[in-house]
């Protein structure tokens, strides 16, 4: 019974939480939103009557011409729903219920590598790259973190544990996207190994794209390891720490079972609900942080398209992908949550 | 749970938190120094491209030349050394010369001649350079706008002008390899058998020929040098050392009242909720867990592209997303808190529940208080920074995520500029790490289990 609430309370938080971003973000960008779509409408009806040349040589001068196409413009507005301001109830209500059944409309500048320039296209294009190249790295960061931290925990004030931890806040200060930049620096001027942009130069069509798109992963990943797993070997060690004082691990090592044995069985275990709580939040942690580090390799995901998208004020695109980016992130915590109800006694009993 | 007393002492007995204090002493030391010695105007103008004229063009620092066996050229501004007039036949001719010993090994990156003279009618003015082997090169000979009245005249020429480059190609006979492709300075440095520099004292004469007597107001000729300054410049030939100076005040200003509203905020909100309990608790928890959710880099993006990039209202922005975590846990501890006598004893003493909360309970969470403050310090530089270097800074307060935004835009990394983008991220690093320090070691006070 209390797990059964808990989630339905935690599944109600978070589908306001999605709500209130989208309400959020269309109150923040509907004024320009409005006045785009706008001037939309009044580019494409003039393009319409001029096309149509008969109707063009009926006018007698240009300011009938110009009363018309004001006329036929308003019309259209006034069709489209347009005509009401953009903050009215009906038209939010409108916008964010197309949003939710993923109907992003089309973007005002930016085009999918296809050609496309519906923002769902394009999303669905970009999106996989973003967790190819994020999710590979939080796994590998995971698996490292783990190690090292349940090696540095099980001894603390060891030389190990301290390297770790002095490590882990060190590496942390420096912002992941600088050390791309010094990446950059170093491997693709000083030595010349990996591309400094990210981005593949043939096209996505071509048969060896998914090789060239590896080999350009590679430094964005290297990175994203090196600078990541500190903090989750620290995170790790401070769980494992509680852990190896419980008197369980203490009657194992009296009793002469190997250490080895002890931290990756038992004592790992132990630390496991939190551990996986945090592998489930920093994998869609990693999808936001993914902007600045997409932008700084020119990685073509989710994350350069936001910052694109922001650099020429697409806003069906800032939309969709706001919306994208929280429901991942939203859907994580929820993972989460769940993994955390499911392996802590103490929420599962109530 | 340890009184303030006991943290204070036990904090400066830890190595790491010294470490932390020491840095941020120094930080604050520099940046006061910054603010005093370096002015407001300079750094005000780092934005207006017209106020760096005369800094080199991505000069490396000046210190290289230390580690570096061949002598790379100095930023040099020659003032005038003499001025001669000869006047014959109702002819005026003004000289004015500027000597340097060049004694590099690599060429000056570009030359600019600045001058102001005051004239009246027609005037003519002539730039040659007399080499250290007696050669004379003519650079330039350009009439000024002719001016009926006394007038006074400013310009600057650039040795990336035509007439320069026409005027060393007619002379160019004399070298023994082609110079088509070689700038001005490559040229006018060169040795006549190999383009390798030619050591020596140079001298520049400006000649100003006019029919009425005429008058230099001022002059200087600029060598743009490849290292210049603590920090060297950038491809906009800013200062870099007082960008990165004055980044120092500016990340502290952002970084401490961030972290010191959110902290409060968060305090106040979840003690609060945690006193109060029941419904009031319930409420106030699941809009905590509202925010939490929200994914805070989208929205602050979204935020500063649509309300305003000015650095206040991102601060504003900063704390609103800052405060969530500190409320949980200061919640969970006033939970706790509460149910101790001391608490019970003030409430049938009859005080006011406000009084018993900021007398009672939050003294107590104090400690955990100070370490949160550190330690979310970092995280408000790097959240500027961030946000900074997708180019959505507060242009009016150049930071040190406006300074790699601007090496990312001009592809600093992959051309080896390493001094545009070392020392910012360095910076951000250092001053992170001083409030890392000083939380880790708050926090191992105020919270003994992590260390055991």
């Amino acid at each position: 019974m209390g797990l059964k609430r808990y989630f339905a309370i935690r599944i109600a938080i978070l589908f306001c939480v999605l709500l209130a971003t989208l309400l959020v973000t269309i109150m923040l960008v509907g004024a320009n939103m409005d006045s785009i779509m706008k001037k939309g409408v009044a580019i494409q009806v003039r393009g319409e009557i001029i096309e149509n040349r008969d109707l063009v040589s009926g006018f007698r001068d240009t300011a009938e011409l110009d009363r018309y196409i004001q006329e036929q413009t308003e019309q259209r507005i006034k069709n489209l729903g347009l005509d009401s301001p953009w903050y009215s109830p009906n038209r939010i209500g409108l916008a964010m219920y197309k949003i939710l059944v993923l109907d992003f409309g089309h973007a005002t500048f930016l085009m999918s590598d296809g050609g496309s320039s519906a923002v769902g296209d394009i999303i669905l294009e970009k999106l996989p790259r973003t967790i190819l190249l994020f999710t590979t790295a939080t796994i590998i960061i995971s698996l490292i973190g783990i190690f090292v931290g349940a090696m540095a925990g099980s001894k603390t004030h060891s030389k190990a544990d301290r390297i770790t931890s002095s490590f882990a806040i060190i590496s942390s200060s420096f912002p992941v996207w600088w050390v791309g930049l010094i990446m950059i620096f170093a491997f693709s001027f000083y030595y010349n190994i990996f591309p400094a942009r990210a981005t593949p130069l043939i096209p996505p069509s071509d048969q060896g794209y998914i090789w060239a798109l590896l080999y350009h992963m590679t430094l964005p990943l290297i990175t994203i390891v090196m600078i990541g797993f500190g903090t989750w070997a620290y995170l790790v060690r401070n769980f494992m720490v509680g852990v190896m004082h419980e008197d369980f691990v203490l009657v194992k090592k009296a009793v002469g079972i190997r250490r080895r044995k002890i931290i990756f069985g038992s004592a790992l275990k132990n630390a496991a609900p939190p551990i996986i709580t945090v592998l489930a939040l920093s994998l869609s942690g990693s999808l936001g942080g993914a902007i600045i580090t997409e932008a700084v390799f020119d990685w073509p995901g989710m994350g350069r398209l936001y910052f694109e998208a922001i650099n020429v004020m697409d806003l069906p695109v800032i939309i969709g992908a706001t919306y994208v980016l929280t429901a991942f992130f939203l859907i994580s915590i929820f993972i989460a949550d769940l993994l955390y109800g499911y392996l802590d006694p103490r929420i599962r009993t109530g | 749970m340890p009184t303030t007393g006991q943290v204070k002492q036990a904090f400066f007995e830890s190595r790491i938190g010294i470490a932390g204090i020491g840095i941020l002493a120094i930080l604050i030391l520099v940046s006061a120094l910054t603010v005093i010695f370096i002015p407001m105007e300079t750094y005000k103008q780092w934005n207006n491209p017209a106020s760096w004229t005369s800094f080199p063009k991505s000069a490396q620092p000046v210190w290289v030349n230390y580690f570096s066996e061949k002598k790379i050229p100095e930023h040099q501004i020659i003032k005038s050394s003499q001025t001669t007039l000869v006047s014959s036949q109702g002819a005026h001719a003004l000289t004015t010369e500027f000597e340097t010993d060049y004694e590099s090994d690599f060429f000056p990156n570009d030359l600019i001649f600045e001058y102001g003279i005051r004239y009246e009618g027609s005037a003519v003015l002539q730039l040659d350079v007399t080499r250290p082997d007696g050669t004379v090169l003519r650079l330039i000979s350009t009439s000024v706008p002719h001016a009926s009245h006394g007038t006074v005249f400013y310009d600057r020429i650039f040795s990336t002008n035509d007439m320069i480059r026409k005027n060393l190609a007619m002379q160019s006979g004399a070298f023994s390899f082609e110079t088509a492709d070689l700038s001005t300075a490559e040229i006018v440095f060169s040795k006549f058998s190999q383009n390798e520099v030619l050591k020596g004292k140079y001298v520049f004469s400006a000649k100003i020929v006019g029919l009425a007597e005429n008058e230099i107001v001022q002059s200087r000729m600029i060598l743009g040098g490849k290292v210049f300054g603590l920090i060297g410049t950038d491809e906009l030939r800013r200062d870099l050392a007082v960008g990165i100076l004055w980044g120092i005040p500016i990340a502290l200003f952002i970084g401490i009242v961030v972290s010191v509203g959110s902290v409060v905020a968060g305090l106040v909100y979840g003690v609060y909720a945690g006193y109060r309990g029941g419904r009031t608790d319930e409420s106030m928890m699941r809009l905590n867990d509202v925010i939490y959710a929200l994914p805070a880099l989208p929205f602050l993006i979204i935020l500063s592209v649509t309300i305003s990039n000015s650095i206040f209202v991102l601060i504003g922005f900063l704390m609103l997303f800052g405060w969530v975590g500190v409320a949980k846990v200061s919640r969970s501890m006033a939970l706790q808190i509460k149910t101790r006598q001391f608490v019970d004893a003030a409430k049938t003493m009859g005080q006011k529940d406000s009084r018993i909360i900021f007398r009672h309970i939050i003294p107590q969470i104090l400690p955990y208080a100070l370490a949160s403050i550190a330690i979310s310090v970092p995280a408000a530089i790097t959240t500027e920074a961030g946000l900074s270097f997708l180019g959505l800074g507060d242009p009016s307060f150049p930071t040190w995520g406006q300074i790699l935004h601007d090496a990312k835009s001009y592809g600093a990394a992959a051309r080896g500029l390493w001094w545009w983008i070392v020392p910012p991220g360095v910076m951000i690093a250092i001053t992170g790490l001083a409030f890392v320090f000083i939380g880790n070691a708050l926090e191992s006070v105020a919270n003994p289990k992590l260390g055991r």
